[in-house]
């Protein structure tokens, strides 16, 4: 019996540790900006973001709609961007998902895609202004690549959150 | 696939209670967010702690893989080499002397140089160096040209201090927590730096480009002044950066504008160097006071005439 026991509190963590996937996944998004790289220009599209979004797709409900506070809270300490602009950017991007989701009468693969195309090229767009207001300067032509990179690699962070989810069932 | 909505709380009232305050925090959160930027609009150096703190923590996370890095960056330049082996030799052997030749000239000017400072007893600040560390990390999806540098107020790292390597000036000091701090690098958009052409003293200055290069302005409107190749180097004006650094090099003229890549690559270097932050030496001119009663008086040779 306390076998038992011990092995339903054993599989009670492992399910805790699992739930955690998610958060992690963006988190490691986010940390990936250590990269022990020195880039001439913005060369990295915003990989904590692209993962957040794809996690959104997949799976509506599991970000509470207040999940960009932490999560761009975190990002802007880590990636260098003004603090409080992703808390801020994050937040609108998913208040829209959450409101576009609720007029859409259809939704596949490829308009999710077009709502991550949108709501990648606004956050990063949004962002440079921040920047700009907050003592950059403006850039335009360097951003495109980012912009590209990041829908490009969009369909790939799907995969990724897809088979991350996979893992994060299996219990 | 049809929409399908958002989630529906049913009739529970506690459940739709909990949404309701969802969207109060997440909008509330948003408002602090806008609240934070706009603090920093106005001081953009108010959260320089905050990033001087995380750079702390990060930084040594970077740093384990930087060597790795390194010397990966350059396995192409080495099969490069190894392909141009023989055309690059002769190359090199002209250019050397040439170089050599130069350098003799150079060492002549120098000491003509140094004896000239001893006659007008100009005394220079000499330039020390605060600290030598690596760089270890940069903004990678940020439009800012951030980089992390190893060092911090321990070193006597301060905010404003210039920071140059071997090859050239790198950018300066932004915030500094106690072991990391983190360098503007030349090529953002928001550093300018004063310079002048090493070919006729042309002052102008440069802006970074956010992609690498810079873009160099003349300070003489209407004239076009530079040349493909042109080196500049820092003139020391209005202080931050001491003179006669190695900045950049032209590759593109346009008109009055042109564009230029610095010398120093932050990517490859090894280390990079903090000096403090330059002062312009203050010339001790004559004050009208005291020439003017020297005026007044006759010349002590014209004073004894009849």
């Amino acid at each position: 019996m306390s076998r038992l026991h011990a092995a339903d509190e054993n599989l009670a963590l492992v399910r805790a540790q699992l739930s955690l996937i998610p958060s992690a996944s963006v988190i490691a998004g986010s940390l990936l900006c250590l990269m022990p790289l020195i880039a001439q220009a913005p060369l990295l599209p915003p990989i904590a973001l692209m993962i957040f979004l794809a996690w959104r797709f997949l799976r509506p409900e599991i970000w509470p709609i207040w999940a960009g506070l932490p999560f761009g809270l975190f990002d802007d300490l880590i990636t260098g961007s003004p603090i409080g602009s992703g808390m801020l950017l994050w937040t609108i991007i998913l208040l829209t998902l959450d409101y576009a989701v609720n007029r859409a009468m259809w939704r596949d693969y490829w308009i999710d895609w077009l709502a991550a195309t949108a709501a990648l090229t606004f956050y990063i767009m949004a962002d440079m202004v921040l920047t700009v207001l907050t003592g950059g300067g403006w850039v335009f032509a360097p951003l495109l690549p980012q912009i590209a990179a990041a829908i490009l690699l969009f369909p790939l962070c799907l995969r990724l959150c897809a088979r991350l989810d996979r893992r994060r069932l299996t219990l | 696939m049809a929409s399908e909505g958002s989630k529906r709380p049913g009739f529970s009232r506690r459940a739709r209670f909990g949404l309701f305050a969802g969207y109060v925090v997440a909008i509330t959160g948003a408002l602090v967010g806008a609240g934070l930027v706009i603090i920093a609009i106005f001081d953009p150096q108010g959260f320089s702690s905050i990033r001087g703190g995380m750079s702390d923590i990060t930084a040594p996370i970077s740093s384990t893989g930087r060597g790795a890095v390194q010397s990966g960056g350059r396995i192409d330049d080495y099969i490069a080499n190894w392909w141009n082996a023989g055309r690059q030799n002769a190359d090199l052997r002209a250019e050397l002397d040439i170089a050599r030749r130069r350098l003799i000239e150079a060492r002549a000017t120098d000491l003509e140089n140094r004896r000239l400072r001893e006659l007008v007893n100009l005394i220079e600040g000499e330039t020390e160096t605060l600290a030598t560390a690596r760089l270890v990390n940069s903004s990678l999806t940020s439009t800012r040209r951030t980089a992390t540098l190893f060092a911090g107020r321990n070193q006597g790292v301060m905010s404003g201090q210039p920071v140059r390597a071997a090859d050239g000036l790198v950018g300066r000091i932004i915030d500094s927590g106690r072991t990391a701090s983190r360098v503007l690098l030349l090529t953002d958009r928001s550093n300018i730096v004063p310079v002048r052409l090493t070919r006729d003293g042309t002052p102008a200055f440069t802006t970074g480009r956010g992609d690498g290069s810079v873009e160099v302005r003349s300070l003489e409107a209407g004239r076009n002044s530079f040349e493909e190749g042109d080196v500049l180097v820092t003139s020391g004006t209005g202080g931050i950066y001491p003179p006669n650094v190695p900045v950049a090099v032209i590759i593109q003229v346009f008109g009055d504008t042109a564009l230029a890549t610095p010398l120093a690559n932050p990517a490859a270097l090894d280390f990079a160097i903090v000096q403090p932050a330059y002062e312009p030496p203050v010339e001790e001119t004559e004050s009208p006071e005291d020439v003017a009663p020297d005026d007044s008086e006759p010349a002590p040779g014209l004073s004894e005439t009849p």
